[in-house]
């Protein structure tokens, strides 16, 4: 069980308010990911729930329960810091226990549990090591040995790879997504990273200056974002933003269109450009092409890996009508 | 080639350093052991005559060696447990925001910079004075008889002064250990269940285990050595009641003008830190390794 529900939630640091009223509810054994730019307020939200610092004002239920004035210990939840925060002087071993000896289990039943763990997490051959002499993926499985142990009621993740190299973040990324499908156990996970958040989430929490801009399933916030902030956060690359003349055809004061929404041609299309930087990953190549007239930023286009098309070319695009979004003067999405 | 030869001229160039401390720390040391074999007293100049290792006997056999020894070990163990409790205890109030907290800090360092002398004098004459001292005038205001502690409890004043002296010290470094500790570390143990009792024993006190030997180590070389504070609070006495090695080879050579028996009691006291030196590596040193 871990239904957490947050009513009106807000946090001031002395006289600077991070979290104004905030209401969410995070359902059981969901995969939340609450992403938003760095200092938005994603890791003081995951504190106010782990009970780490108090809320100003508001209320927090856990199953039901006010939870608003518990101690961390009680709520029944595991953190997973981004740091790992790991206890340095004791073993792999000591430190997936250390929760359980808390809890006043007897050794023996520590001890099956820590070697359930550790087979879990392939950390059967490390549990006599110090945190010290472990790689950077290793020290991140025993963090998250050390939460899943105390069977939690939800498990909450603070940019938990964030410490990790590219490859090792990517492997990372789906074995906690294989734990959040064998433990059905709610997760909630803390990134600035669009791409976590798209590959990992069941509901994204997009935030901005404590605010909640928008909730929902990844392909919603792709398909539907509900501001211009959402819509230049969610995707990769980057939406297209174009404003004046251009959006004014759509009866918008923006629209934008996704990178792989644009059609690129050398000889016929509706806007005309010339391509400056091409990145070419192989599977794909990324574009882009300056168009003055439409706007000052490059446009960025997704296209085949394998394009003839070079720095200097011109080239014409061709947005997918029904693909663009059209926001108003406020930024919000136009239906 | 080049580490080769940047390494032999990196050689060449500290040995000026390297044979200056030599020579300060061998001609010393040599002129110890030498004056020590010699039958020198400052009283019959012109006298000295090889004396093998009579010094050595006549030091070692003297009832006043053991209860240095043992005065020793009392004084250097009493400071160090004071020191070091104390210290971790300050530490963790100071690390506690207040209001305040940059002057108090201060101040809690300043007992370091008090001359010992004038310390151990102000302490005497100040505090522990059973007619004029802060002590008894409290003492009096309860209904108390005054406490004459350079009298009665000569060696234990001694180590309150002492330690008085050297708890900033532990303090600062605890302090500043403290501060390094993660605070996600103690927030993680609070997750997973640990009282504030757990947390320090299990989290912050192993990471505090590196300074304390830090201080341990250090204060043991300058607590070996005291003396001013004996010097001008109770001159060794009563008898030898606060006489440690050092004063005792200062009463040998100077006040019985023997030089030779108080260059063995300075050889002797030498072997001795050094014994003491390799107990506290072998106890506690292991703590150093990273
Ligand atoms: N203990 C604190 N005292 C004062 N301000 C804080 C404290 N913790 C965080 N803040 C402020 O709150 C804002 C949000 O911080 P944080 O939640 O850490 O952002 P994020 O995790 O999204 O990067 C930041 O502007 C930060 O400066
Ligand atoms: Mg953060």
């Amino acid at each position: 069980m871990g239904r957490i529900v947050l009513e009106k939630v807000t946090k001031s640091f002395g006289d600077v308010n991070v979290i104004p009223p905030l209401d969410l509810a995070i359902e059981d054994g969901e995969f939340v990911v609450f992403v938003g730019p760095s200092g938005c307020g994603k890791s003081t939200l995951l504190r106010l729930i782990a009970g780490l610092e108090d809320v100003t004002s508001g209320r927090i239920t856990i199953d039901g329960r006010d939870a608003t004035e518990l101690p961390p210990a009680k709520r029944g939840l595991a953190m997973v810091f981004q740091s790992y925060a790991l206890y340095p002087h004791m073993s792999v071993r000591k430190n997936i226990s250390f929760p359980l000896k808390m809890a006043g289990l007897d050794p023996a039943e520590r001890n099956k549990r820590v070697e359930a763990a550790a087979k879990v997490l392939n950390l059967t051959d490390y549990l006599d090591r110090r945190p010290g002499q472990l790689s950077g993926g290793q020290r991140q499985r025993v963090a998250i040995g050390r939460a899943i142990v105390r069977e939690p009621a939800a498990f909450l993740f603070d940019e938990p790879l964030s410490n990790l190299d590219a490859a090792l973040r990517v492997n990372m990324r789906l074995e906690i997504s294989e734990l959040h499908n064998s433990l059905e156990t709610t997760m909630i996970y803390v990134t600035h990273d669009q791409v976590e958040a798209m590959t990992m989430a069941d509901k994204i929490v997009v935030l901005r200056a404590g605010h909640i801009e928008q909730v929902g399933s990844p392909l919603e916030l792709y398909r539907n974002p509900r501001n211009l902030f959402v819509a230049g956060f969610i995707g990769s690359p980057r939406m297209n933003f174009i404003s004046g003349a251009e959006a004014a055809k759509h009866e918008a004061a923006t629209i934008g269109i996704r990178p792989e929404h644009l059609a690129i041609s050398k000889t016929e299309g509706i806007w005309k450009g010339t391509v400056g930087v091409s990145e070419h990953l192989g599977s794909d190549t990324f574009l882009h092409v300056h168009a003055r007239e439409l706007t000052q930023e490059p446009i960025t286009v997704r296209s085949d890996g394998e394009i003839d098309i070079y720095h200097g070319d011109t080239v014409f695009l061709s947005p997918q009508e029904d693909k663009v979004h059209r926001f108003n003067q406020e930024g919000l999405r136009l239906s | 080639m080049a580490t080769q030869h940047s390494k032999s001229a990196a050689r060449f160039m500290i040995s000026p350093a390297v044979l200056l401390l030599l020579g300060w720390m061998l001609i010393p040391l040599s002129l110890t052991l030498y004056f020590s074999f010699l039958r020198y007293n400052l009283l019959m100049p012109g006298t000295e005559e090889w004396a093998g290792l009579l010094n050595y006997r006549f030091f070692l056999t003297d009832p006043a060696f053991f209860d240095a020894i043992w005065n020793t070990l009392l004084l250097v163990g009493g400071v160090l447990v004071i020191t070091v409790v104390g210290g971790v205890l300050l530490a963790l109030l100071l690390d506690q925001p207040f209001w305040g907290q940059g002057i108090v800090r201060i101040l809690v360092i300043a007992p370091f910079f008090v001359m010992p002398t004038v310390s151990a004098l102000v302490w005497k004459n100040m505090f522990m004075n059973p007619v004029n001292g802060l002590f008894a005038f409290l003492a009096k205001a309860v209904g108390l008889e005054p406490f004459d502690f350079l009298a009665h409890a000569p060696l234990s004043s001694i180590i309150l002064i002492v330690a008085w002296g050297w708890l900033p010290f532990a303090t600062l470094i605890l302090l500043t250990a403290l501060q390094s500790l993660d605070s996600e570390q103690l927030e993680a143990a609070e997750m997973d269940g640990a009282s504030w009792m757990s947390r320090f024993f299990y989290i912050m006190l192993p990471h505090l285990a590196r300074a304390i030997t830090v201080v341990i180590l250090i204060q043991t070389i300058f607590l070996l050595s005291v003396f001013a504070e004996i010097l001008v609070t109770t001159n060794g006495g009563p008898g030898t009641a606060t006489t440690n090695l050092t004063f005792l080879v200062y009463a040998q050579s100077l006040l019985q003008f023997d030089v030779g028996a108080g260059s063995a009691g300075g050889v002797v006291a030498i072997i001795l830190a050094n014994i003491v030196a390799i107990f506290l590596m072998r106890m506690i040193g292991k703590n150093l390794d990273a």
